[in-house]
């Protein structure tokens, strides 16, 4: 069993002519890797309509419209996190209703307002009475604003945790781009946060250093953009773990903090 | 036969990286079933003198014959061209030279006059085009990545001259492979390490426009889990001598073009 806790779809409203191709090549190599189940987010139109990181409510719906239908077309293979826009309170609360209800087993924050602010608060809220995860999209140690996002770093995420201590959070893309090392010490006394170890980056010591900071038991294996970085890890964790550890980093560590039920053999 | 072109020996002074020595690298080659490694010792790369690692990286390149030093030069400094001679007489693989690191200008006189040198010598010369993410680099690592018009300018700057560039991405090398003649793209290899694969698939992208031959297996290890770079290619549909072009023989044609 394997899941692969951060994972992207595209669909035809995006700037992407080849989207088909792309959802295509992670089925494809997700068979070759041996995932079993990919969580996955859109995130609106992809840019095509509204901003990546600031999705308008009507392509939010649209995203997630687009990956509830993959789920249904792929039931054993794909799950779904709700992406939402915070800075639109009710419409991010309905949606996390809608898509929760109709199956989807997280919920997905990006990069449209900051972790700590108090407009989080609602959806952490919302996470804890339906008992599901939240992947935050995190900048490894943003020493500036970037365009584009209102990114967040690993300490922003922690004081958003601190306030929803029943709720578990994902540091997204360890390996994302950015100092992993200061996120690292960022969460390391934090229990309700996870470490999901996706992104390009394979730096050697990286994975060392995740499981000095956080343990076995707080890892989550993702890929993102990258399926060839995520294999890469996944390989090289073998040759640290014992069998139960990787089964933890595999999958076990995922299906204990989604919901009961979300995964075949849970 | 797998041959990793893009290895390195030593203390990164940027952060704690685990497994630098001789024997951490050997043991990663078995990890990972790569037969052989041309390595670089990294801490020369940010000396004043990158040249005061060779000796060290000769030495231990004899003592572990899966090792193949590729020494740093500097085409900045006083009988540089010695160290092209060494490497001709130690038969490295190929010489390195990072002008971002050493405070060079990438197309400048300098590193034109190096690659002359090298195209004479038909000694290939090495490039990173960078060695971390630019998002994580430490606040004082501050050195340009290699741009990719300083490529095509020492492409251009010597007829003879064959390059092996490593840590590109797709972008850089499409920039530089369009953006030369036939001839001059023929006399470069690309190391795949920082190309992505799915679902992306900029690697299987490149292997179809730009060509099978023009792709060298690399890691970056151990900056880099050398996994990767195996993956990659895991994840490719490969004929088997397709994969055995990537993993050694293009390295081989160019080795026997020396």
């Amino acid at each position: 069993m394997l899941v692969d806790v951060h994972a992207h779809f595209y669909h035809p409203r995006t700037p992407r002519a080849d989207w088909r191709e792309r959802n295509v090549s992670r089925l494809t190599a997700g068979a070759r890797i041996g995932i079993s189940v990919h969580v996955a987010s859109i995130l609106g139109s992809w840019g095509l309509t509204s901003p990546i990181y600031f999705p308008s409510p009507g392509d939010v719906t649209a995203g997630n419209d687009a990956l509830l239908a993959l789920q249904r077309e792929h039931p054993d293979t794909i799950r779904g996190y709700v992406c939402v826009n915070p800075n639109d309170t009710a419409h991010a609360r309905a949606e996390i209703e809608r898509c929760l209800g109709a199956g989807m087993i997280g919920i997905k924050l990006a990069a449209s307002r900051r972790a700590d602010d108090p407009l989080l608060d609602p959806i952490g809220a919302l996470a804890r009475e339906r008992r599901v995860p939240v992947l935050q999209h995190i900048w490894q140690h943003r020493r500036r604003d970037w365009p584009g996002q209102e990114a967040s770093d690993a300490i922003e995420l922690c004081t958003l945790a601190r306030r929803h201590p029943d709720v578990a959070f994902v540091l997204a893309h360890i390996g994302g781009g950015g100092d992993w090392r200061h996120s690292l010490h960022a969460v390391a006394d934090v229990p309700n946060v996870c470490v999901d170890l996706s992104g390009s980056g394979v730096d050697g010591g990286m994975l060392e250093a995740c499981l000095e900071s956080v343990g076995v038991e707080r890892l989550l294996w993702g890929t993102d953009l990258t399926m060839d970085t995520g294999w890469a890890k996944l390989r090289f964790l073998q040759t640290l773990l014992s069998k139960d550890e990787m089964a933890l980093v595999r999958w076990k560590n995922a299906a204990r903090i989604f919901p009961a039920g979300a995964f075949p053999t849970d | 036969m797998r041959v990793d072109c893009n290895a390195f020996l030593g203390a990164y002074p940027w952060r704690k990286v685990p497994g630098t020595s001789p024997d951490a690298l050997v043991k990663a080659l078995d990890r990972t079933q790569i037969d052989a490694a041309w390595v670089t010792h990294l801490p020369s790369l940010f000396w004043r003198d990158p040249t005061e690692g060779n000796a060290w990286l000769y030495e231990t390149a004899h003592k572990e014959r899966r090792l193949k030093p590729v020494p740093t030069v500097h085409p900045g400094w006083a009988q540089w061209e010695q160290v092209l001679a060494d490497a001709a007489n130690a038969g490295a693989p190929a010489v390195r030279c990072d002008p971002q690191y050493a405070g060079l200008d990438p197309a400048g006189g300098e590193m034109r006059v190096l690659a002359a040198a090298c195209g004479a010598a038909g000694i290939p010369l090495l490039l990173a085009v960078r060695l971390e993410d630019g998002r994580q680099r430490h606040p004082n690592d501050r050195a340009a990545e290699l741009p990719a018009a300083a490529v095509r300018a020492l492409l251009r700057s010597d007829t003879d001259l064959r390059l092996i560039v490593t840590h590109a991405d797709r972008g850089f090398i499409e920039e530089v492979h369009f953006g030369s003649t036939p001839d001059e793209a023929r006399r470069i290899w690309w190391d795949i390490c920082w190309v992505w694969g799915p679902p992306e698939d900029h690697l299987a992208t490149l292997l179809n426009t730009v060509g099978v031959e023009r792709f060298v297996f690399g890691t970056g290890q151990p900056l880099r889990l050398p996994e990767s770079s195996v993956a990659k290619l895991d994840l490719l549909d490969l004929t088997p001598e397709k994969r055995d072009a990537l993993e050694s023989g293009n390295l081989k044609t160019l080795s026997a073009s020396s």
